[in-house]
């Protein structure tokens, strides 16, 4: 009786241990984006039908096939974020007669505090609410602002973990800008 | 006229107004979205965000059911500090629930051989015959005269 007793104690232990394990490690972000892109590849964009912020209605990757989307995930809670805003108005001016677009991607964000960023930068392209943060989850996304440039084929080209700048811009853009669907 | 009082009386108990809500008593039972940590002990610039838009709520005369409503259509069903009931999370209930259940069997165990290490050994052997009932009376005997 003792030596059942004291296996079946052993196998809690480790199907807890097991779980913890798991749980931990299915919290990881993932990294699949980042090593593609270090070995010169390009992949799907995640996609996904997300309510457009301030517009209504929904929208998604999917509407932009055949331009270059530059995907910015934002928060107005987050500082770099909102400062890098008038950087990214600039660029999409810039882009859109080349078919381009910025697109954000608002995330956990109350709507009223984001619209009023919209409105302060006047910004003129869209943002996608991601509300419950699963579409950034499948960018592997970590910390805040990240910004993907994906190809008129809806691959992901390039992809920066942290504020853009207009050097990081002009290097990566052109390229895009001059392929072909 | 007496019916019209017992009437009113009625309405009053029946349909009264639901408690007011207030942000102490919603914010421990909702997350901070982007800390993963329940909202009343997050000190970041999104809870703060959120401690603002349930203000808000509070100030449109919302109760506390609107006003969780009202976030989880904000923010998803996230935002609600019960872990969803699907997938790895679902581990959040059945855990609790298996330990409650080996800890049960394991009282029980522990019980049953309790109960048989307490219990008087059973007599062995046979009943004394009457010459060593005798013999047994006379060495107690002896012994408590010492």
């Amino acid at each position: 009786m003792r030596f059942r007793a004291s296996w079946a104690v052993i196998l809690a232990a480790a199907l807890l241990v097991g779980l913890l394990a798991y749980g931990v490690a299915s919290r990881r972000a993932d990294t699949s984006i980042d090593d593609a892109i270090a070995a010169g590849e390009r992949v799907d964009a995640p996609d996904a039908e997300l309510p457009v912020l301030g517009r209504g209605g929904e929208g998604s990757l999917a509407d932009y096939k055949g331009k270059v989307v530059v995907l910015n995930f934002w928060a107005s809670w987050c500082k770099p974020c909102t400062e890098e805003l008038p950087l990214l108005e600039r660029t999409h001016k810039a882009i859109a007669g080349r078919d381009a677009t910025v697109l954000g991607a608002n995330y956990q964000d109350v709507s009223d505090s984001a619209l009023q960023f919209v409105r302060r930068f006047k910004l003129s392209y869209p943002s996608l609410r991601d509300r419950d943060g699963d579409f950034a989850d499948r960018y592997g996304s970590r910390a805040f602002p990240e910004t993907f440039v994906i190809d008129r084929s809806g691959r992901i080209a390039a992809r920066r973990r942290g504020p853009v700048d207009q050097a990081w811009l002009d290097r990566t853009l052109p390229p895009l800008l001059g392929e072909k669907a | 006229m007496r019916r019209l009082l017992a009437l009113a009386l009625l309405l009053v108990f029946t349909t009264g107004a639901a408690p007011q809500a207030s942000l102490p008593d919603i914010e421990d039972e909702v997350m901070c979205v982007e800390c993963g940590t329940a909202l009343n002990i997050s000190t970041s610039a999104v809870a703060d965000q959120e401690r603002a838009f349930i203000r808000r709520q509070i100030a449109l005369g919302k109760d506390k059911q609107e006003v969780k409503a009202a976030l989880v259509d904000e923010f998803g069903p996230g935002v609600l500090a019960d872990p969803p009931s699907s997938g790895f999370d679902l581990a959040a209930y059945l855990v609790p629930a298996l330990l409650a259940l080996l800890g049960v069997v394991g009282i029980g165990i522990a019980a049953r051989r309790w109960r048989r290490q307490a219990s008087p050994a059973a007599p062995a052997g046979e009943p004394l015959g009457d010459e060593d009932a005798a013999r047994l009376d006379a060495e107690l005997a002896a012994y408590d005269r010492r």
